[in-house]
């Protein structure tokens, strides 16, 4: 984990914002724009070879309680968490997004990250999924449209600050 | 005839006139589940597939927000609904990694016959389901006759048929009941013999080669690029198993245990001995026929025959394993137990492909984030590339042989 | 009244009435008519209690090959009324047209299905005299109408205003028009061997034991009875050729929309449709209403009167009862056949998965018709050459009925022509032809005068 780590700061420098190894799960952290680069890196170099993407997951850390808020350790944000692994390997590694819950703070706009479809065709649904289902747009992405939710469904309902609408095409939401 | 489409992004499709746009469910008896798949063909040739999820999303992960996770445990059962024990499986190991918490080595054991049983279950309504979807219905039926049995086994155990919520976070909510073992033992004996029987109605069956080998194909880095896991990818030749290659906390479960990967050997061509001989039956091993190609659906469609050949042995070493083993079924965590700060994610190998939980927690007992990472979700995302130029009475063929669960996809 | 059951031109069953009943020598419309309806009707109840039978049949068997039990409740331990039941609950379902359906086709083609169905019963001889129309080129007609059944479907699919339902009935059309090609072929291989086209004499020229058949002529008739049950299976729509009706892919193809009556009416004409190619299977190889071991014949000839043996054919020699009788007997085997005929193709069905509409055409194209085109030139040469067969068919025997009606219709109404030899028949059993020799050729019958038949030495 180390040397990769080390090799990873060579080549992106300052696009490694944190690594974490003392978790149950280590994972490193990088900044959006470098997002593309790491993993074409990690994907193509021979050593590494993390060519298959598990997962994509978006974590949107908000207290809706105040009280809560004050106490906790981190800021509003959102985390989009990239779970891959080496089937020839046999190794994984999380990679770690962190974005702004709106875009430059404007309510209703949606942060970006870069699309890793072009990498990984399993990002194609999971980014999908992520912005129907938490609201970050992926830049360059296929197909952005939402996929589990009807496609005229107002609101992104894994946030935490969420409220079901009150009617949906006559039907009652609460 | 109508030319009218309910769907009103059509229009982007820019349709010809001698194209025709074909709705292929929700409600359709070969959709496995609740799946919308539209159609753009030209004749009987399709052009375009646009699979349309989400008709059985049930906000799994919004209400995992609110539950501890032993009161979550229930609504990972209606995941993949027909392989229940396997989800609960891996949603027990997450929480167990969080809280680095360790198992006795009877709970391994008996976690190990518990989820190969259903392993056996869940490959017995694939295969049944795939000979319905190509129009024949006897082997659909002797194949549940085969899984009413097991869940009568499982009903003892748990005291339920389908949703399960039998394997919890810290072991099992109940020991299995005595007798259970020599009944288990009993329907092994009785289903071994059985299996000779799908193999002629189906595995070597004249026409049902000819409807499904040598379509779609599927190389191995397709499969690795979608993400596809389970019967589908070791179908197309990779050698993947979370069995051997997982994480430490899962394939300790199957530390001792004597059994193969599934999956061609690409230099002699062949797959490992099932040792069918074994089971007291003179046929042989089914050839592969020579219309099939690597990666196409008779080679899924067979790599899940032999999973059942091996689960069956799997769980009988288990059975002597749990026999012989010290300690207790792994008494499950407390209700209220307060999880640690972090985050664990684990993948096991569920029958349907490598099914993955990503739990995040700041130190309440509740979680911060639930996350289920569906094996069919990525399998699914495949069907548009495969069945690309194939013929309408291929699409069902195909997306039988990636055994979706809708519950699954669309949590 | 003498004379060839085939005779000339007027239904037996009709002279029976105006002789008998009315008191008529020659029937008049209104005996037509009459008769016409009395033959409708009991054809209509062959294929409606054909279909009761059937489906109950179908869903026993099914249960039985899937390991369960099938209908246990209505009518008894075997459900044998479940058909009725069903019928019931469909006649009582609310009737409604889709609203994009083509109302007028939409109501009107389950009933063209049917009655092509119907239509081709009614020149299939189910024993000898028992026979609703007697046509001269009975199996020429009998095919010809069978395909029009095809029309009821690819109507049902158009009007039904769905795209399923479109779909089902061009894979139908498709097929069934491509599998009439071999099955023809298959069907000209007994015309050929024994010479005419007419069923009943068929039927009749298969008398005696089981080695009659012309299934056991020569290898190739053999292997075209197969053939022709195959693409019988396929022109029917039944499985593994039901991709009309794959309810995996299409729901319920060309007839997704329809419910109660009309559905029924749909299944009438497959199980109508199924019952009629078993027959006409039988007749054409496996000896019609003769069971294999020859009971009628023994019973015609132990109450033949010795005197009138001699002087016509065997069915004149005995009283009319026992002829009814030995009828009876005829139909009862006939039907039995083709229900052997029908339940293997259930058990067919239950067994294999579907194919593919490709697949299909492809086994028409590639394998059907070639082999019975095989099975036809192989046929041909082994009848021309004489080669030795395991029956005794031959079709010299044959007499050509409708040259005979040729000869009347010019010769004048009243007046029997002379030159019309009165017993030359096909099941002429006072002469040898069970014995293998070859019965003499009239030197101056009609059809020798006419140059149809070849005379000995030619």
């Amino acid at each position: 984990m180390s040397d990769l780590v080390s090799q990873l700061k060579e080549r992106f420098g300052d696009g490694i914002v944190d690594v974490n190894a003392e978790t149950i799960d280590d994972w490193i952290e990088v900044t959006p724009d470098v997002l593309l680069d790491v993993c074409e890196f990690l994907a193509g170099d021979s050593a590494i070879k993390l060519d298959m993407l598990n997962c994509i997951t978006a974590v949107d850390y908000l207290h809706t309680d105040p009280k809560k808020a004050a106490k906790a350790d981190f800021d509003p944000h959102m985390q989009v968490v990239y779970h891959l692994s080496s089937i020839e390997h046999k190794h994984t590694l999380v990679l770690k997004v962190k974005v702004d819950r709106w875009k430059n703070g404007e309510e209703g706009s949606l942060p970006e990250v870069p699309s890793v479809a072009g990498i990984w065709r399993t990002a194609d649904w999971h980014e999908r999924e992520v912005y129907d289902l938490s609201g970050v747009l992926f830049t360059d992405h296929p197909n952005m449209k939402r996929i589990l939710c009807p496609d005229d469904w107002v609101g992104y309902p894994l946030r935490k600050d969420y409220e079901m609408p009150l009617e949906y095409h006559g039907i009652r939401g609460r | 005839m109508s030319t009218k489409v309910d769907d009103p992004r059509v229009i982007e499709f820019d349709v010809r006139t001698d194209e025709m746009l074909i709705n292929m469910g929700p409600q359709h008896p070969s959709t496995h589940g609740v799946l919308r798949l539209i159609l753009r063909t030209d004749g009987e040739i399709v052009s375009e597939v646009e699979p349309h999820l989400g008709y059985l999303h049930r906000c799994a992960e919004k209400i995992g927000e609110n539950l501890t996770p032993r009161q979550w445990v229930p609504y990972t059962d209606r995941m993949d609904y027909l392989a229940g024990m396997n989800m609960n499986l891996g949603w027990a190991l997450v929480v167990e990694k969080l809280l680095e918490h360790d198992l006795p080595e009877k709970a391994r054991h008996l976690r190990v016959v518990i989820s190969e049983m259903g392993r056996i279950a869940s490959h017995l309504v694939g295969m049944g389901a795939y000979g319905l979807d190509l129009g024949t219905f006897s082997p659909f039926l002797y194949a549940f006759r085969e899984r009413e049995k097991i869940l009568d086994l499982f009903e003892k155990a748990c005291g339920a048929r389908l949703t399960y919520s039998y394997l919890t976070p810290g072991g099992a909510t109940g020991d299995l009941p005595p007798g259970w073992v020599d009944e288990c033992r009993d329907f092994l004996a009785q289903f071994k013999p059985c299996i000779p029987e799908f193999h002629e109605l189906l595995t070597n069956n004249q026409i049902f080669i000819s409807r499904t080998a040598g379509i779609g194909v599927m190389s191995a880095a397709t499969a690795i690029n979608y993400g596809c896991t389970g019967p589908v990818l070791r179908g197309s030749g990779v050698p993947y198993d979370l069995r051997f290659n997982g994480e430490e906390r899962y394939t300790e479960m199957y530390e001792g245990y004597q059994f193969d990967v599934i999956v061609q050997d690409p230099e002699t061509g062949k797959y490992p001995d099932p040792h069918l001989k074994e089971f007291g039956d003179d046929l042989d091993y089914p050839e592969i026929p020579k219309e099939a190609i690597l990666g196409d659906c008779w080679h899924r469609f067979y790599v899940r025959m032999l999973e059942v050949v091996q689960a069956i042995r799997l769980v009988e070493q288990a059975l002597d394993k749990y026999e012989s083993a010290s300690g207790d079924w792994g008494q499950p965590i407390k209700l209220t137990q307060k999880l640690p700060k972090g985050e664990a994610y684990l993948e096991t190998e569920a029958p349907r492909g490598q099914m993955g939980f990503y739990l995040v927690s700041t130190g309440d007992s509740i979680p911060w984030r639930v996350r289920a990472r569906s094996s069919c979700f990525c399998n699914l995302s495949v069907t548009s590339e495969l069945c690309r130029g194939t013929l309408l009475a291929d699409v069902p063929a195909i997306v039988g042989s990636l055994d979706v669960v809708m519950g699954e996809i669309d949590r | 009244m003498r004379g060839s059951l085939v005779s000339t031109g007027a239904s037996t069953v009709t002279e029976f009435i105006s002789q008998n009943i009315f008191g008529l020598d020659d029937p008049n419309w209104f005996m037509y008519l009459l008769c016409g309806v009395i033959a409708a009707v009991l054809v209509l109840h062959v294929i409606a209690v054909g279909a009761l039978f059937f489906i109950w049949a179908e869903r026993k068997i099914a249960g039985r090959i899937q390991d369960r039990l099938g209908p246990t409740r209505v009518g008894g331990k075997f459900g044998w009324l479940q058909t009725l039941a069903d019928g019931v609950k469909l006649i009582a379902k609310e009737d409604f047209v889709p609203r994009d359906a083509d109302a007028p086709l939409f109501k009107i083609a389950p009933y063209i299905a049917f009655a092509a169905s119907f239509a081709a019963f009614l020149a299939l001889p189910f024993a000898d005299g028992a026979v609703a129309h007697q046509v001269n080129t009975a199996v020429f007609f009998v095919l010809a109408v069978l395909g029009l059944e095809v029309f009821g479907v690819i109507l049902a699919g158009y009007a039904s205003g769905s795209k399923w339902s479109l779909f089902g009935a061009m894979r139908e059309a498709a097929q069934v028009v491509s599998y009439e090609v071999p099955l023809g072929m298959c069907v000209v291989i007994p015309v050929f061997v024994a010479g005419t086209m007419n069923l009943t004499t068929i039927g009749e020229m298969q008398a005696g034991w089981f080695n009659n058949w012309l299934v056991f002529h020569d290898p190739f008739t053999f292997i075209a009875a197969i053939v022709y049950f195959t693409c019988a299976t396929a022109s029917v729509n039944r499985a593994p050729f039901d991709l009309a009706e794959a309810e995996s892919e299409l729901v319920a193809g060309f007839h997704t929309e329809y419910s109660g009556l009309r559905w029924s009416f749909f299944f009438m004409a497959e199980y109508g449709s199924m019952f009629l190619v078993s027959a006409l299977a039988s007749i054409l190889f496996f000896g019609g209403w003769h069971p294999p071991i020859p009971i009628d014949i023994w019973i015609l000839e132990a109450f033949a009167d010795p005197d009138l043996v001699a002087a016509g054919p065997l069915k004149d020699a005995v009283p009319s009862l026992v002829t009814f009788l030995v009828m009876l007997i005829g139909i009862a085997t006939l039907v039995a056949k083709s229900v052997i005929g029908v339940v293997v193709m259930m058990w067919v069905r239950w067994t294999f998965p579907r194919l593919r509409i490709d697949q299909v055409m492809a086994t028409c194209l590639k394998y059907c018709v070639p082999i019975a085109a095989v099975c036809f030139v192989g046929s041909m040469t082994w009848e021309t050459l004489d080669l030795p067969s395991m029956n005794t068919i031959n079709r010299y025997e044959v007499h050509e009925d409708w040259s005979e009606d040729l000869a009347v219709s010019t010769a004048g109404q009243d007046e029997v022509d002379p030159d019309l030899p009165e017993d030359k028949n096909y099941d002429d059993e006072s002469s040898d032809v069970m014995d293998g020799e070859e019965a003499p050729i009239e030197e101056d019958s009609v059809a020798v005068q006419n140059g149809l038949l070849l005379q000995e030495g030619e």
